[in-house]
């Protein structure tokens, strides 16, 4: 018998605390299957932030640092420095990125640090509740912008995926979905690609994942695939952002 | 032991750091803290055999969340800061503190509140003394008085730290960093393996996945969690209390001070006994654990506590001695530290 598919080795046994129709837990099957395939356990270290995906250090058997909101790319820094021979992963959602961090993966994208960011994009703080975050959508109903976001209040989404394409620093930038098969594999190819360019030891790899957040969205898990498609990437287009080493060639 | 130099205190002290095999320095350049991020810059291209990494951060808060995730690993690190810095870095101090992790932080003290002055001050004794983060977290503190003092509690920092997994600060003021002082530079020291570091992250490899993490998960299991945190205290509450105590068997008024202070009420304590009064002085080193033992017994005798500060570290003095009317403050605000005469009149009215 020809096996097909097995779970990633490197995931244990504990169950997610993710919402039904989330994005985080197949983005976090994408890690496993590409540590495993890169064969990243036993070198690998996994820096996870504050917000849905906190406990994350359950899901994979792997040394992990949870940092503290936002500053996931000061603590990957430090350990990348200590230890450059590790590969490290940092791992953000959009309020503890774009909103406590700003600071920590700007800096940390100047300084060309060598290790790679996912950043999940749900538009909305999930764990907290459903609060405002930098990337919800002008007119998107949150619970702090409960007549939607307003320019005059808020100001803009952040376009993350083209803000670290401008960086020298970033070596690759991304933006991917999860929204069918199709686009999940676009995400996997993504994100081994910027996990090859962390091991080939160039600068700061990037990736953002728009990712469905039927809870804090209040929408059914179908429906907020569609708003996805339909909506959200007409403020954030998919596509590659930059691709240093295409530059070389 | 190393050679003897005639050296700045903060340089001296990032010298005796690098030989205490810290090779990691990750800071934010504050007055008058600055000459240790310096000297780690220099040495990072003047010697490249010691592997030397030093990283400017964007912030405070980037920097000590950095030598957070570099001292994870198993490698010595540390930061160097003033006032605000420091202040930016107490939400990481309480998370290295929860999450065991051996950093060792230079704290220059300087007159605040705010922006303030960048002269010699002890105003920041509480926010390192009693945990300026939050939550329920001790700082093991040391307070050294003299260059020689600085480079020896610098690398006893880094040990302690070690062994008791958690954050230890060292903390000095301006007069402190700035002078020079005939000083013996301790020697290289042999250091333990990155892998033999308690929890250290360095790879899954033949070994159960280690976790730096402080998420709690509901009351009970963060109940348990914050028990083993104080059970962590206690062992260094009842084995790391260090104090000098000088001239206290006959003395009638007993001078109680840290750090530079320190260093002025000795010439104070020589002088009034010259003049035939009876002095002798506490010289807490532990500001926490505080030295309460040292005040233990004492009766009928009088306290002088000496600070540059509105009065901090009397407060603790107030809780240590057997009776508090017996205890007097003298402090300096601004950034002038007061002479030895001006310490011996302060003595002459308690005489």
């Amino acid at each position: 018998m020809k096996t097909i598919y097995e779970k990633p080795q490197v995931f244990t046994d504990a169950i997610t605390t993710y919402c039904g129709g989330c994005g985080h837990g197949i983005v976090g099957k994408l890690i496993a299957e590409l540590v495993d395939e890169l064969k990243l356990q036993e070198n690998g270290i996994l820096v996870w932030p504050i917000g849905c995906s906190c406990l994350s250090d359950r899901y994979y058997d792997m040394d992990c640092f949870m940092a503290l909101h936002g500053r996931a790319p000061a603590s990957a820094t430090g350990i990348k420095r200590a230890d450059p021979s590790k590969f490290v992963l940092c791992y953000q959602g959009d309020g503890d990125m774009v909103s406590e961090g700003m600071a920590e993966i700007m800096h940390a994208a100047i300084r060309s640090e060598k290790f790679s960011v996912i950043f999940i994009n749900n538009a909305i703080y999930g764990m907290t509740g459903g609060q405002m975050a930098p990337t919800t959508m002008l007119g998107q109903v949150a619970s702090t912008a409960p007549y939607g976001r307003e320019i005059l209040n808020s100001g803009y989404p952040v376009q993350m995926a083209e803000l670290m394409a401008t960086m020298p620093g970033v070596c690759y930038s991304e933006r991917v979905t999860v929204t069918s098969p199709a686009n999940v594999a676009k995400c996997k190819k993504a994100l081994k690609k910027a996990f090859e360019l962390q091991l080939e030891g160039k600068g700061l790899s990037f990736v953002e994942v728009l990712s469905p957040c039927p809870t804090g969205w209040k929408m059914a898990a179908t429906k907020s695939l569609d708003y996805i498609d339909e909506v959200l990437t007409n403020v954030y287009p998919l596509g590659v952002k930059k691709d240093a080493t295409k530059e070389e060639n | 032991m190393g050679e003897k130099v005639f050296m700045q205190g903060n340089q001296a002290m990032a010298e005796s750091a690098i030989r205490a095999g810290c090779k990691l320095f990750f800071g934010y350049p504050i007055t008058p803290s600055s000459e240790v991020p310096e000297y780690y810059a220099k040495a990072m291209k003047d010697r490249p055999e010691e592997n030397i990494m030093f990283v400017q951060a964007e912030t405070e808060v980037a920097a000590f969340n950095m030598v957070a995730g570099a001292v994870s690993t198993g490698h010595r690190a540390m930061t160097a800061t003033a006032g605000p810095g420091f202040d930016l870095g107490q939400e990481a101090m309480s998370f290295m503190s929860a999450a065991d992790l051996p950093a060792v932080i230079v704290e220059v003290q300087r007159p605040g509140p705010g922006d303030g002055e960048i002269l010699a001050a002890q105003g920041d004794y509480f926010s390192a003394v009693k945990g300026g983060g939050h939550g329920d977290y001790n700082n093991l503190v040391l307070a050294p008085y003299s260059v020689q003092e600085m480079c020896e509690l610098m690398q006893e920092s880094f040990e302690l730290a070690e062994k008791y997994c958690n954050p230890v600060v060292l903390l000095t003021d301006a007069t402190l960093a700035k002078m020079r002082e005939s000083v013996v530079i301790p020697d290289y020291k042999e250091l333990p393996k990155p892998e033999e570091i308690t929890n250290s992250l360095t790879g899954a490899k033949g070994r159960a996945a280690h976790k730096v993490a402080t998420c709690g998960d509901g009351a009970v299991q963060w109940e348990e969690f914050n028990m083993r945190l104080q059970a962590k205290y206690k062992k260094i509450a009842e084995n790391e209390v260090r104090y000098e105590a000088k001239n206290m068997e006959d003395a009638d008024i007993i001078l109680v001070a840290y750090g530079s202070m320190a260093r002025v009420c000795e010439s104070a304590m020589k002088m009034a006994r010259e003049e035939g009064i009876k002095v002798g002085m506490i010289r807490p080193i532990s500001l926490w654990p505080f030295p309460d033992v040292a005040f233990e017994g004492i009766t009928g005798k009088k306290f002088l506590v000496v600070e540059l500060s509105a009065g901090q570290m009397v407060q603790d003095v107030k809780l240590a001695v057997e009776n508090k009317r017996d205890v007097t403050f003298f402090g300096k605000l601004g950034g002038t530290t007061p002479s030895p005469k001006v310490v011996l009149e302060q003595i002459k009215k308690l005489v």
